[in-house]
């Protein structure tokens, strides 16, 4: 079998509270697979978005190593990190996190900026993506002219438009209702269909369902990690 | 290609986020206006100066070497009661010098009066009456605008004839022309036989156009019988001007009989000496100007620096999302200084919308206009303010923590 995706090697991260050390993860070694559907799911301060940052290259971890496709990036700075963001990872969070005064088609076309694309270039695969999403419609709208699950898709779209090897999602559907969070959901089923890989953080058992393996955290240590058949098998 | 596609993003996120505070930017941009003013109408009113002096210097030219008794800028009092003892030059003394030199293009004597001057029933008060000679025209380069200049035979013989500057014709004669009119000079009758052409006055200073020119013997009959001439010698361009200084001085030390192991007696001025001590006296305004410019563009560039701190702290989540999806320390610097840089930019162009009608009451006093240079200049220093003044904000940004920045609210 090829390289796993993401191999992380006894990764710990520490914080220093004044005097007190926190042990947000303590020596986690973990492998992820090309074309994974990973739900990580947890308590509150298991370190659930710490594992997540530093998969997300937002983060490095205080000791241990993470090949992110076989290349080392435990240790590159901002800069290096940056660019393997850009390229490598597509980020959805909770809180939509969308640039306000920009348009659904400017937020989507962003990551293409900061990878260097030209505009005519840039605006093609924006459009594609955004359509993707089925926003083409909403597209010259501000994000506070849009509803939750839109901008939920608008923040899918911008993830996905570098076509990165990593979906990444910290509790997508937290600040939706069960429907729009269904939605978002068969969203992502339908990516992973394709073959996107995707990790997505929930506390929520009706959501990790949707992932076809579990992790459980607790106290910075994976207590289980179970694959199973995912709840929506295409049916007929 | 990057960094234009970058550098355009910073730019419109910049435009909106001044948009989206248009009173908070127009106030912090008030002490850059203030300062760019300041810049602008110091630099405006300098080449103002500048040219009207040159223009009154050249008018008056600069390859003349001027005889005299005394120096042109005296520096101390004990300077001046020391040339204030020299002998004056006389007529004889001045022939006896143009005879010996044979590197002038042209020479003059000549020796000057304050005056009324009268016509008929009108009068004009303190008008410069010169005494010279008829190649006085070749030495200042005298244009006529109508009529003649003095010829040789009237510059010996003494007949009462006479040319009168633009001003003294103007308020004289009004429209009509002088030639062939008698004025009266200290009661004595003078014909007049030729007008100048208008040179101004654009220092303010005695104007060129508010004199009358008369033969030379007529002035000592007339004026004054121990006259102090000064002999202005226009130096043929075939020589240096200071090798014809030096033997200029050599030829009047023999003349005044100086011993050789005294001081010069007399002095030898020209153009250049004020146009010194003229670029002396502007550096100076220019350094004082410098000054107060600089401390008006240092507060304005202070709020600039405190209103990016706080556009920094509020946008901190918006930087957080941009490192996310991929932007470099270097894309989020130059965003912020694209920013500050803008927002100082518009400062300058309202300082520029300020101080152009103010350049037109300028232009009462000297002739001063808004030029392309100056206006480069203050658009410069207000880009330079901004990025300077914006650099410590936008290296701070640049440094966020992706992950703590994600975080703020
Ligand atoms: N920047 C930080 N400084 C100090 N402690 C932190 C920081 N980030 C996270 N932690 C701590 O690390 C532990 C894991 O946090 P986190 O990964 O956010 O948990 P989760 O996402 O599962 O709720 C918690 O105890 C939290 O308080
Ligand atoms: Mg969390």
């Amino acid at each position: 079998m090829s390289a796993p995706l993401i191999h992380l090697e006894s990764i710990s991260r520490r914080y220093q509270m004044g005097g007190e050390t926190i042990h947000a993860l303590r020596e986690v070694s973990l492998r992820i697979n090309r074309g994974e559907y990973v739900a990580i799911m947890g308590p509150s301060g298991s370190g659930k978005s710490t594992l997540m940052n530093l998969i997300g290259c937002l983060d490095t971890p205080t000791s241990g190593r993470y090949f992110l496709n076989g290349t080392d990036v435990s240790h590159m700075d901002d800069n290096r990190l940056a660019e393997v963001r850009n390229r490598e990872i597509g980020f959805v969070f909770q809180t939509f996190n969308l640039l306000p005064r920009s348009s659904a088609l400017h937020n989507v076309e962003l990551p293409l900026i900061y990878a260097g694309l030209s505009a005519e270039q840039r605006r093609g695969i924006a459009l594609q993506a955004i359509r993707d999403v089925g926003l083409e419609d909403r597209m010259h709208h501000k994000p506070n002219e849009l509803s939750g699950g839109q901008r939920q898709r608008v923040a899918v779209a911008r993830a996905l438009v570098n076509k990165p090897s990593i979906l990444l999602a910290d509790e997508p559907t937290g600040n939706l209702d069960s429907k729009t969070g269904e939605e978002i959901m068969a969203l992502f089923e339908n990516l992973s269909r394709r073959g996107n890989t995707i990790i997505l953080v929930t506390h929520e058992e009706d959501i990790a369902r949707h992932a076809r393996r579990i992790l459980r955290i607790r106290d910075g240590l994976i207590a289980s990690d179970e694959s199973r058949e995912p709840l929506h098998e295409t049916a007929g | 290609m990057r960094l234009l596609a970058e550098f355009l993003e910073g730019l419109r996120i910049a435009l909106a986020a001044i948009r989206a505070n248009t009173l908070r930017s127009a106030l912090t941009t008030l002490g850059i206006v203030i300062g760019v003013v300041t810049v602008t109408l110091m630099a405006t009113a300098i080449q103002g100066l500048n040219r009207a002096f040159m223009e009154s210097v050249s008018s008056i030219g600069a390859d003349v070497l001027y005889v005299q008794r005394r120096d042109w800028i005296i520096r101390s009092h004990e300077e001046w009661m020391k040339m204030r003892m020299r002998r004056p030059f006389d007529l004889t003394q001045a022939d006896t010098i143009m005879a010996r030199v044979d590197f002038a293009q042209a020479m003059a004597p000549g020796d000057d009066h304050r005056a009324s001057v009268e016509y008929e029933d009108k009068s004009a008060g303190d008008v410069r009456v010169f005494g010279t000679t008829a190649e006085f025209a070749r030495v200042a380069n005298l244009v006529l605008n109508e009529g003649r200049f003095l010829t040789t035979a009237e510059s010996s013989g003494g007949r009462p004839v006479c040319v009168i500057g633009a001003s003294v014709a103007t308020n004289l004669f009004e429209a009509r022309s002088a030639l062939g009119e008698r004025l009266r000079l200290n009661g004595k009758g003078y014909e007049v036989v030729g007008v100048l052409d208008k040179v101004g006055s654009p220092l303010g200073g005695p104007s060129l156009d508010n004199q009358v020119i008369i033969p030379l013997p007529n002035f000592i009959l007339d004026f004054d019988r121990t006259p102090d001439i000064t002999l202005q010698v226009k130096v043929s361009s075939l020589v240096s001007l200071d090798d014809a200084r030096e033997e200029l001085r050599s030829i009047v030390r023999q003349v005044r009989r100086v011993q050789p192991s005294d001081p010069d007696d007399f002095s030898i001025n020209q153009q250049d000496q004020i146009v010194t001590m003229f670029r002396k006296v502007a550096g100076t305004i220019a350094g004082v100007g410098l000054f107060i410019t600089g401390l008006s563009l240092f507060v304005g560039g202070i709020g600039i620096m405190n209103i990016m701190f706080v556009s920094v702290t509020e946008r901190t989540r918006e930087i957080g999302i941009r490192k996310a999806i991929g932007a470099r320390r270097r894309t989020i610097l130059m965003q912020f200084l694209t920013e500050a840089a803008a927002l100082c930019l518009l400062g300058g162009l309202m300082a520029l919308a300020i101080a152009w009608p103010l350049t037109f009451a300028m232009r009462e006093f000297i002739p001063a206009s808004l030029s392309p240079l100056v206006v480069g200049l203050a658009l410069a220093v207000s880009a330079l303010t901004g990025i300077v003044a914006g650099f410590l904000p936008a290296w701070r940004a640049a440094r966020l923590d992706p992950v703590e920045a994600l975080r703020s609210e």
